[in-house]
């Protein structure tokens, strides 16, 4: 496996949807670089016959039936919002004008 | 003695509760001692993020009334307690150690704080954690560093360093941590204090700001074995709000502490992982001296010691590392700028949320992020993704076989003692190293504790001793871990506690 290059960090930034500048990438991609290649070494023991294990302790899915139950108020769940209007959630626009 | 000499915030939780049921003091008298101290020591070891004084006297007010009245109330009603601000509360605000929450009031309660307020406990608090629990030594705390009572210019453990230091300082009996890779237990070494990681599963995680959903479990800390039981049987048990949610009694964890205080282990077989003992260096002289004498106790109180070898927890930290910034940056796409939390407001919702999330995460946040995006991303999932996952069938195959030749494991809970606020700030692996001893029980969902072993002789600072049980199995864990303490603070004449150094206090 390669090790992370600054381009790759300048993807997964605005794949993460976190802005950086020149100089976040300078300091944060060599930090990960040196991360990348020592995680690395899990690919060390990863044989074909291990399985893989997605949680620690085995468990069954949860059902109940499907029934109104109380729940936060359209007050309660927009009250922390950085904007609300008519009873939802405002956000700038969705399309820029290149679109 | 008459009322003056008694200083109630270094009483054990079990004293305040057995001193409340017979009148010797009311809860408004706990509480106030309490916000008396956090006023006069809080400034510098800075453990508490927010502060609900009011809140906190009016649950004891209650208490009082309804004891004054002949009601029947839960066994710690009225010993007030700390909550790690990863815990949402209704009504008090709740970052997770975030400036892109700054400010958040949760319109719900997690159950683990319904259930401390139906035990009737008085709400000191929030304390302080690394940011999103992200961290070893509370640094990466968007509102500043915590410092560890014993030395103010020495770190308190993460990302638990609130809850732990509030311990140390006096400043609460009890609090309530989170333990994703060693949250709970490192912090507990490096402050002299108790801190329980419960089996997967055991704590309902419902309203807990989640960080890697597979590795997070929260827990009980303490200033006494017994006093952690306390609160880990009030936090604990089945709830329907979160999917993995064990669906079976709690462990009788007070019971087993008051077994294990009777000093007496015979028929206990313990198992030193090899891996994690220190043999093959790397730790602190005086972490493995200390290490050592805790056993040779242990022997003396009837315990047979065998060493079990765990060979993939060599590849134990390099899993965690994959495993959670993969499920972080999952967890952490939900603060977007829209529904709650910090808006860096720009032309468009796509540039918002590129802004906001560059202004509202510190570094430690962004690294993990860009990681568990990387590890995550087509043409690398299989390689570590998915060969995380194999190492991690391969750490519990490792319990699976030590756990057939003894009933717990046991290790120096961390490799060194307290090191200086910044010493390792800048090298993200040499941090990473401070969990090596802790992380093998997450990725395997048992439950670990961690107790105070002594102090370093070349450093006078706190080391840890760590037990891990199978799953299930935490009772084990408090058995043990009383037998221990109760050997050693035979000699140390009280608690480890009681030998921090006095802090300074604030006019």
């Amino acid at each position: 496996m390669s090790s992370l290059e600054r381009s790759d960090v300048a993807r997964l930034a605005a794949l993460a949807r976190i802005d950086m500048t020149d100089a976040d990438l300078d300091r944060l991609s060599g930090q990960l670089a040196v991360i990348v290649d020592a995680v690395a070494k899990v690919a060390e023991v990863a044989g074909e016959d291990v399985p893989a294990t997605s949680h620690p302790i085995p468990m069954a899915n949860i059902h109940r039936e499907d029934e109104v139950r109380p729940s936060l108020s359209q007050d309660d769940a927009l009250a922390a919002a950085p904007e609300a209007e008519d009873g939802r959630f405002r956000v700038p626009q969705i399309l820029g004008e290149e679109a | 003695m008459s009322e003056h000499t008694v200083d109630w915030t270094r009483a054990t939780a079990a004293r305040m509760a057995d001193a409340l049921a017979a009148g010797e003091v009311t809860s408004v008298e706990l509480v106030q001692a309490h916000l008396d101290r956090i006023a006069a020591v809080d400034g510098p070891v800075h453990a508490f993020l927010h502060i609900d004084a009011e809140g906190a006297l009016e649950t004891a007010r209650a208490v009082d009334a309804d004891r004054a009245a002949g009601k029947e109330l839960p066994r710690l009603a009225g010993v007030p307690i700390g909550i790690k601000d990863v815990l949402v509360t209704k009504g008090l605000p709740t970052t997770a150690g975030s400036r892109i929450l700054e400010g958040w009031i949760p319109p719900y309660d997690a159950t683990v704080t319904r259930r401390v307020r139906e035990a009737r406990m008085p709400i000191l608090g929030k304390t302080n954690m690394d940011e999103f629990a992200m961290g070893s030594s509370t640094e990466h705390s968007g509102y500043g560093p915590t410092c560890n009572p014993w030395d103010l210019e020495r770190i308190p453990g993460g990302s638990g360093g609130g809850s732990a230091a509030a311990l140390a300082a006096f400043e609460a009996p009890l609090t309530i941590g989170s333990d994703t890779g060693g949250s709970i237990r490192q912090p507990a070494s490096v402050t002299a204090t108790v801190g329980v990681k419960p089996t997967y599963g055991g704590v309902s995680r419902f309203g807990a700001i989640a960080l890697a959903s597979s590795l997070d479990q929260l827990g009980p800390c303490g200033r006494t074995v017994l006093d952690t039981a306390l609160l880990h049987e009030v936090m604990g048990g089945h709830d329907e709000m979160d999917a993995t949610s064990l669906n079976e009694p709690v462990p009788a964890c007070v019971d087993a502490a008051l077994e294990g205080a009777q000093m007496d282990l015979t028929g206990v077989k313990i198992g030193v992982v090899r891996e994690l003992s220190g043999a093959d260096g790397g730790y602190q002289a005086g972490v493995t001296q200390r290490f050592d004498e805790s056993l040779e106790r242990l022997k003396g109180m009837g315990a047979e010691i065998v060493e079990v070898s765990c060979p993939s927890f060599e590849y134990a930290l390099a899993a965690y590392y994959v495993i959670l910034p993969s499920e972080a940056s999952s967890n952490l796409a939900k603060f977007d700028s829209v529904r709650f939390g910090l808006r860096v407001e720009k032309t468009t919702v796509e540039k918002t949320m590129l802004a906001t999330r560059a202004e509202g995460f510190g570094d430690e946040v962004k690294r993990r992020i860009i990681l568990g995006t990387y590890a995550l991303s087509a043409g690398y999932y299989d390689a570590y993704y998915g060969s995380a996952q194999k190492v991690r069938t391969l750490v519990q195959r490792d319990f699976d076989a030590a756990f057939a030749q003894c009933d717990v494991l046991v290790s120096p809970t961390t490799p060194t003692t307290p090191f200086k606020i910044g010493e390792r700030i800048d090298d993200p692996l040499a941090m990473y190293l401070n969990d090596i001893a802790t992380i093998p029980a997450n990725l395997a969902g048992i439950p670990g504790m961690s107790l105070p072993s002594g102090v370093a002789p070349e450093d006078g600072l706190p080391t840890g001793f760590q037990i891990l049980a199978p799953a299930h199995e935490d009772a084990r864990l408090y058995r043990i871990g009383a037998a221990l303490e109760a050997s050693l603070t035979a000699e140390w004449g009280g608690p480890l506690s009681a030998q921090a150094p006095e802090l300074e206090v604030a006019e």
